[in-house]
This record gives C-alpha cells, structure tokens and sequence, in this order.
C-alpha cells in the first residue's frame, strides 16, 4: 500500500447514510461544495465528475470509481480533465462514532510533479469544514471565500 | 472545540505538528528521531492530539502513521475571521513574513 499524502477528518452530528448521500447526490454537494455537483451512477468503474450545473457544464475534476460501498467507502481516481495524466486517487471512509459519523479523506497516489497536491491541500480542509457545517445546520460555507 | 485549544496550549504538542507539517504521515519512531522528548512523551502527546483531531492516523500494514488534520483549525478560523477579512489578514501575514525574511538575511 502506498503511502498517502494527505489525509483530512472531520467528526460530523449526523448518520452515515445522510453523509453518504451528502457526497454522492449533486442536489446536496452543490449546496456546500462551491456550487458544483458530484455526478455518477456510482458503480464500480462508472465514470464521475466534479461538474457546474447549468447549460453549458464545465468539468473541474472528473475520474473513475474504483469500489463503492455505501456507506462506508468510496474511492474515486481524480484528475483535471486538462491534465489526465496528473491523476491522483481520493477516498473517503465513514464510520459511525455513537451519535457522531466520521469521515476521513485521503488522497494520494500523486503523480511525481503533480500540481494537484497544492490545489487540494488548501481546498479540502474548506470543504470538509463546508460539509459539516452543511450537515448539522442546513447551510454550507462559501468555499472560495478569500480566492 | 475545547479540545483544539487545549492540544495547541503546549510547545511540544505545536512542535509534533510542525513535524508532521514539514513531512506528513510520519510513524512515532520518526517523530522521536527529530525530537528532544521520549517516546512516552511523545505517545502522550499523539494522544491528545488525536483526542482533538488535529492529528488524523492511517495504518499500513501493521505501521501507525500520523497525518497533520487541518480541518479543525479551518473550522476555528471560519468561526472567528470573516471571509472580508481574509485578504488584509494574508496582506499582513505575507508583510511580517517578508520583514522578518529580511531581518534574519541581514544578519547572516
């Protein structure tokens, strides 16, 4: 198993399947995760994208799922569809915690050189705060607040 | 949030994290390498930072590695430091930064 290089967690006051769905459905990602929706069937080798919604969408990061497990795990691989060949992998693991749900984030498999390491780095402490907030009070944060 | 105050009120527990955040991942073997402390200390201090969870933990195999977890300190900051604000804040962390640079140039 290869090292990771980033890992994030982040202890929610909800249940895993409302934070599964929070990940997985656009009606919900949209709402705390900069406007944009996580779109896929979520089947084991079904594409996905990081997508605007909207008429004309514009892809931010789209991939391949690699196991889905609702909802307990998700991997994801992650890459600019400007950059493909800068492909890293994502995974997110949920475990319920009494009445809390954990989620922890880890994304590695860094291509050597990837710029992607800094780009998420400084986003994902953001969504991760964004989905929380998002969770227990009905409202996320403005994820690009400062940019 | 408690919690968070209380693992960041101790040098020893800031330095672990300055560690993790030179090189992240590392296993307690690692940690103690770099630092002045014993190994009991330092899985002291893992603890509650764990407890706090400014420090996320990943096994591989049958290694514990220690990741620096930002996302409470994010939280903290968005509680007190409104999004307006974040620009002159930067302004003025990148001002000391540079002077401070210059000063320690100067002096070597």
């Amino acid at each position: 198993m290869e090292k990771p290089k980033l890992v994030y967690a982040t202890y929610i006051r909800t249940t895993p399947k409302k934070l599964w769905a929070a990940i997985t459905k656009p009606e919900f990602t949209r709402q705390y995760w900069g406007r944009l929706a996580n779109v896929s069937d979520w089947k084991k080798g079904s594409p996905w994208q990081h997508v605007t919604e909207g008429r004309k969408p514009e892809i931010y990061i789209s991939g391949k799922v690699l196991e889905c497990i609702p909802p307990k795990r998700l991997v994801l691989t992650w890459a600019d569809p400007d950059a493909l060949a800068d492909q890293s992998r994502v995974t997110f693991e949920i475990e319920a915690i009494e009445d809390m749900t954990c989620l922890t984030v880890t994304h590695g498999n860094f291509k050597a050189g990837s710029t992607m390491v800094k780009k998420v780095s400084s986003g994902w402490p953001r969504v991760l705060s964004s989905l929380k907030s998002f969770l227990e009070t009905g409202r996320g944060l403005n994820v690009w607040a400062g940019r | 949030m408690d919690a968070v105050f209380k693992a960041l009120a101790d040098e020893s527990r800031r330095k672990l994290l300055d560690q993790l955040h030179k090189s992240n991942g590392q296993t307690l073997g690692e940690l103690c390498a770099h630092l002045d402390m014993t190994r009991q200390a330092v899985t002291k201090h893992l603890l509650l930072l764990e407890t706090a969870n400014l420090v996320a933990v990943v096994w591989r195999g049958r290694e514990k590695l220690h990741y620096l977890n930002p996302v409470p300190i994010h939280e903290i900051s968005e509680r007190w430091i409104g999004k307006y604000e974040r620009h002159r804040l930067q302004a003025l962390s990148d001002l000391k930064k540079g002077l401070e640079q210059n000063k320690t140039n100067k002096k070597e």
